[in-house]
């Protein structure tokens, strides 16, 4: 926030007008990347500061026919599927997007997954459990088992984005996001694990449930018809 | 960093709110430093990046550890446990770039248009208050950035 460095008053500061967790601008754009890089590094030269600069550009913008198209396919789920609990159903779905999930992985040559340190499937049971208030076993030790649910959480946010910017189209961030958490079994699984966690009487898990499950975006919008 | 004006009303708050709880600068020492071209450069993120056999980030850091990123680390060893849902992740999940611009870097030093690029790079959790809780540590990487005879630092925040 450009308001940020102007309290903070550190020597040299440029800002750029993009969105939260994109510092750098465009994906897969070097040629704007190396813009914004050398813009910084430049202040490095001024003779005196505290300097405060704007980038001159902004991302440019999805033209809005491209983000509907972008916008992800529901997953459709078979008939015999329709007395399925959460769990089987998200396990269902991440059946069906592991060939797309696959497709991102080869043609990226990485993949953002595999932090949790568990095989996805397994994540969702844990996630579920939690969500139930039913028994669970942490599926690692040497982390506290709050951690390990964030982590298994995330690991159910990476796949599907990953899954689905293989998908054909152009993908803005709020599409991802407003599939993920509107249309999906696996949206659906982490608001009732919100839900569960937001009325837990432990700190932690409180506080997950207030700062890092749902995003304030998703908490003002689709959530409040869920919640 | 984003524009203010782009923000909902209830996230616009939520930055503003933070305002009054950053730490000030307060150095007014200003440091010229030598040309750009000469210049040794390291990247310290607050993205939460670390290599895939590192422990994730938790609570059991006390949320102001750090982690270390050689500079010769894939791509494909880098991953991230931000303990933020607030900012996207979809961009870092097509280009490592967008948070860790390492590739940017060597680019710019084999362009001769920096002088080199560090051997080790840093990251932090960034997110967490009171942020001035992370000076220790902070001061700790600058010590080893000096080992590492870095003079110059890009910063990237998500």
């Amino acid at each position: 926030m450009r308001e940020h460095a102007e309290a903070i008053q550190p020597p040299r500061t440029l800002w750029v007008p993009f969105p939260l967790g994109r510092p750098l601008g465009v994906p897969n754009d070097p040629a704007f990347q190396r813009r914004v890089v050398i813009s910084a590094l430049r202040l490095l030269e001024r003779p005196s500061g505290p300097v405060l600069e704007d980038f001159p550009e902004d991302v440019p913008p999805i033209a809005e026919d491209e983000s509907q198209e972008g916008m992800a396919c529901p997953i459709s789920f078979a008939p015999d599927m329709a007395k399925a609990t959460l769990a089987e159903k998200v396990a269902a779905e991440i059946s069906q997007l592991r060939a797309w999930h696959d497709l991102s992985v080869k043609n990226r040559g990485r993949t953002a997954t595999g932090v949790a340190g568990a095989a996805l499937e397994d994540l969702v049971g844990f996630i579920a459990a939690w969500a139930g208030g039913k028994p669970r076993t942490n599926f690692r030790d040497d982390i506290l088992p709050i951690d390990a649910l964030r982590l298994a959480c995330d690991e159910l946010k990476t796949f599907y984005s990953e899954a689905v910017l293989a998908q054909p189209g152009t993908h803005s961030i709020e599409s991802i996001q407003d599939w993920f958490w509107g249309q999906t079994a696996a949206g659906k699984l982490l608001f009732d694990l919100h839900a569960a966690t937001l009325k837990s009487s432990d700190k932690l898990e409180k506080f997950f449930a207030d700062n890092n499950l749902v995003p304030r975006r998703i908490r003002h919008t689709i959530g409040k018809k869920e919640n | 960093m984003v524009r203010l004006a782009d923000l909902p009303e209830w996230e616009r708050d939520h930055m503003l709110n933070k305002i009054p709880n950053l730490p000030r600068f307060g150095i007014n020492a200003w440091v010229a430093g030598r040309p750009l071209a000469k210049r040794r450069v390291a990247i310290v993120t607050t993205a939460g990046l670390h290599l895939r056999g590192d422990r994730p980030f938790g609570q059991g850091d006390a949320r102001s550890a750090y982690r270390v990123i050689p500079g010769n680390a894939s791509a494909a060893d880098i991953v991230m446990s931000q303990f933020s849902t607030n900012f996207d992740r979809s961009g870092f999940q097509q280009d490592l770039n967008i948070a860790f611009p390492i590739d940017r870097l060597r680019e710019l030093a084999g362009d001769g248009i920096i002088g080199s690029v560090a051997d080790f790079h840093y990251s932090f959790m960034g997110a967490g208050s009171p942020v001035n809780r992370m000076e220790p540590k902070a001061r700790e990487v600058a010590g080893l950035l000096k080992k590492d005879k870095v003079d110059a630092v890009l910063l990237t925040p998500v």
